[in-house]
């Protein structure tokens, strides 16, 4: 079976988001980038699906502009075979995004997609489902465990009440959570594997699909901040503030 | 303006969050029904229908609805969804899972976790883990929404006199089967609704120490949460986590212990009116967002402040 392991470039989740002056956006100039981490987890639960045998070549994909290529050479550097950039400069929506991977899904062949459940920057958790629902594959989001056995799967969901366990017939999208896995950390000789791996670019134009934005975003501000607190010296203070000033025990 | 809004229910009650979601709704204006899909959960409908606003409830009680599998229960939202103009649900994994899939087949974006209507085509969204405010503008016909519940306040639970409508549709995709749930223990406090809360991080070192939490959260009447740290490291299940990609909580107070006070943790809980921190690290991040902070050993501060309760 062949994997498609969707992946996006995002600010590197240890830095703070910094709006910018004209509240057109966040600034992303000369900060550092990195893949989402989920996505991390996505391509991770890829490769060990390899090394159990039950995949045999991992396709890492993207959707970006020029520098993308970097997020998917570290793909290739974690261990996936080979990679495809869909090329834009523009910012694409989930749903045009999912219009893409679906066309490169039915180009490709796969038998299954893994995407990372949210993208650390729009925070909209929402691709993997809808790639799903276009393709009308299975859907299992939130992934902690996955287990494939033919031409059904098990899986373990992370859901705000605990675990739930669902099976889904193949071929599904799957969207990986944090507790499914600890991605691998990669090594420089695998940097250099990485850079003769092929990547294959793809203009967005050239597939001809409807990908215009549905949202107009006005305007991106800051949040307001909480006033500074106090630091108080024992927890015979902090239960007497808690009582008498704060009132809230 | 007509909005249809996705309730989440187990058969027998009413979520919480739905109610949430319906007030988003009603600051949308316009007439306001509910779907209620599932099996043998005409009670979920009599309660839904009770709900203040609602004009009617559409209620979809077939087997292939008991479990929400997204893949059956987004061809039902697809079919009802047509003639209104809002769909709505609310920001949790039931809504989050199902809304894109019927969104897509709709060829529809969604907003993602509103936090505010500004009118009925224009929303704002937190992005980038609450560090960023979008106010974002929709060109749909059909605006498919999910609605962060701590930045609603719920809908009144009794006072309507909807009417309740059975309906059919939707597909039987056969596509998924759920196999079982590993649920939380229902003796404590839940976590999204709690008043106050008690959370440990990576500072508590096991998962035997937050023994002392859930001491001190018995006292307060107060749930346990925990950060993602605490989660991965496996001290506590993932049920607990706050955070970016856990749950978003606003209580009245939010005890952080020996949490340090990563982006994506404080995206969960900053909300919090009333926030102390204990933390034996002075630098710690979690400081700058406190109301009160504690410099200390937890080991020594939590069986103190247990005593002091």
């Amino acid at each position: 079976m062949k994997i498609l392991v969707c992946v996006k470039r995002v600010l590197d989740p240890q830095v703070k988001a910094r709006v910018k002056a004209d509240e057109s956006g966040v600034d992303l100039a000369n900060v550092k980038m990195t893949m989402n981490p989920f996505c991390e987890n996505a391509l991770e639960e890829a490769l060990r699906l390899r090394e159990a045998g039950v995949v045999e070549e991992i396709i890492v994909a993207s959707v970006g502009g020029g520098k993308t290529e970097e997020t998917l050479r570290h793909g290739l550097a974690m261990g996936a075979d080979r990679a495809i950039q869909v090329v834009t400069e523009e910012m694409l929506e989930p749903l045009a995004i999912a219009k893409v991977l679906k066309q490169i899904a039915e180009q490709e062949g796969v038998g299954m997609v893994i995407a990372g459940k949210q993208a650390i920057d729009d925070d909209s958790n929402q691709t993997a489902q809808m790639l799903s629902a276009l393709l009308g594959w299975s859907q299992a989001t939130y992934c902690s465990q996955i287990k494939i056995d033919g031409d059904m799967a098990t899986v373990t969901r992370e859901v705000d009440a605990g675990l739930e366990t669902i099976q889904v017939k193949m071929p599904a999208v799957m969207s990986a959570d944090l507790r499914l896995n600890e991605p691998r950390y990669v090594k420089l000789p695998d940097v250099m594997k990485a850079k003769r791996k092929p990547m294959d670019k793809i203009e967005l134009a050239s597939l001809g699909l409807d990908t215009a934005n549905r949202l107009t975003t006005l305007k991106v501000e800051e949040p307001e901040g909480r006033a500074a607190g106090v630091i108080v010296s024992s927890v015979s203070e902090l239960v007497d503030k808690l009582r008498n000033e704060a009132k809230v025990i | 303006m007509t909005n249809l809004v996705i309730v989440e229910h187990d058969n027998n009650e009413v979520g919480a969050a739905t109610l949430h979601a319906v007030t988003a709704a009603q600051q949308i204006g316009g007439d306001i029904d509910l779907l209620v899909a599932g099996e043998n959960c005409a009670s979920v409908a009599e309660a839904a229908a009770k709900i203040a606003g609602v004009s009617s409830v559409k209620v979809a009680d077939d087997a292939k609805f008991a479990h929400h599998m997204a893949e059956n229960l987004a061809s039902l939202i697809v079919e009802v969804a047509t003639g209104y103009s809002h769909v709505l649900a609310s920001a949790t994994t039931f809504g989050k899972n199902v809304m894109p899939r019927a969104a897509a087949l709709l060829d529809k974006a969604q907003i993602s976790e509103i936090v505010e209507v500004k009118s009925p085509d224009t929303f704002v969204r937190p992005i980038y883990a609450g560090n960023a405010l979008a106010t974002v503008q929709s060109a749909d016909t059909i605006k498919m929404i999910t609605v962060r519940t701590i930045k609603f306040e719920p809908a009144a639970s009794e006072g309507g006199s909807a009417s309740i409508e059975a309906i059919s549709g939707g597909v039987d995709a056969g596509l998924s089967s759920w196999v079982s749930q590993a649920l939380s223990n229902n003796d404590q406090v839940d976590l999204t609704s709690a008043k106050i809360v008690v959370s440990g991080g990576r500072g508590m070192q096991s998962g035997d120490n937050f023994a002392m939490l859930h001491s001190v959260a018995a006292k307060l009447g107060a749930a346990v949460g925990a950060s993602r740290a605490a989660v991965d490291s496996g001290f506590v299940p993932n049920e607990l986590q706050v955070g970016q990609t856990g749950k978003v909580i606003a209580p009245d107070l939010y005890i952080a212990v020996g949490i340090s006070g990563a982006i994506q943790h404080l995206a969960g809980m900053k909300e919090s009116k009333v926030i102390v921190a204990i933390n034996n690290d002075s630098e710690a991040p979690i400081f700058q967002v406190a109301d009160y902070g504690l410099v200390a050993d937890l080991f020594e501060a939590v069986p103190e402040l247990d005593a002091a309760l």
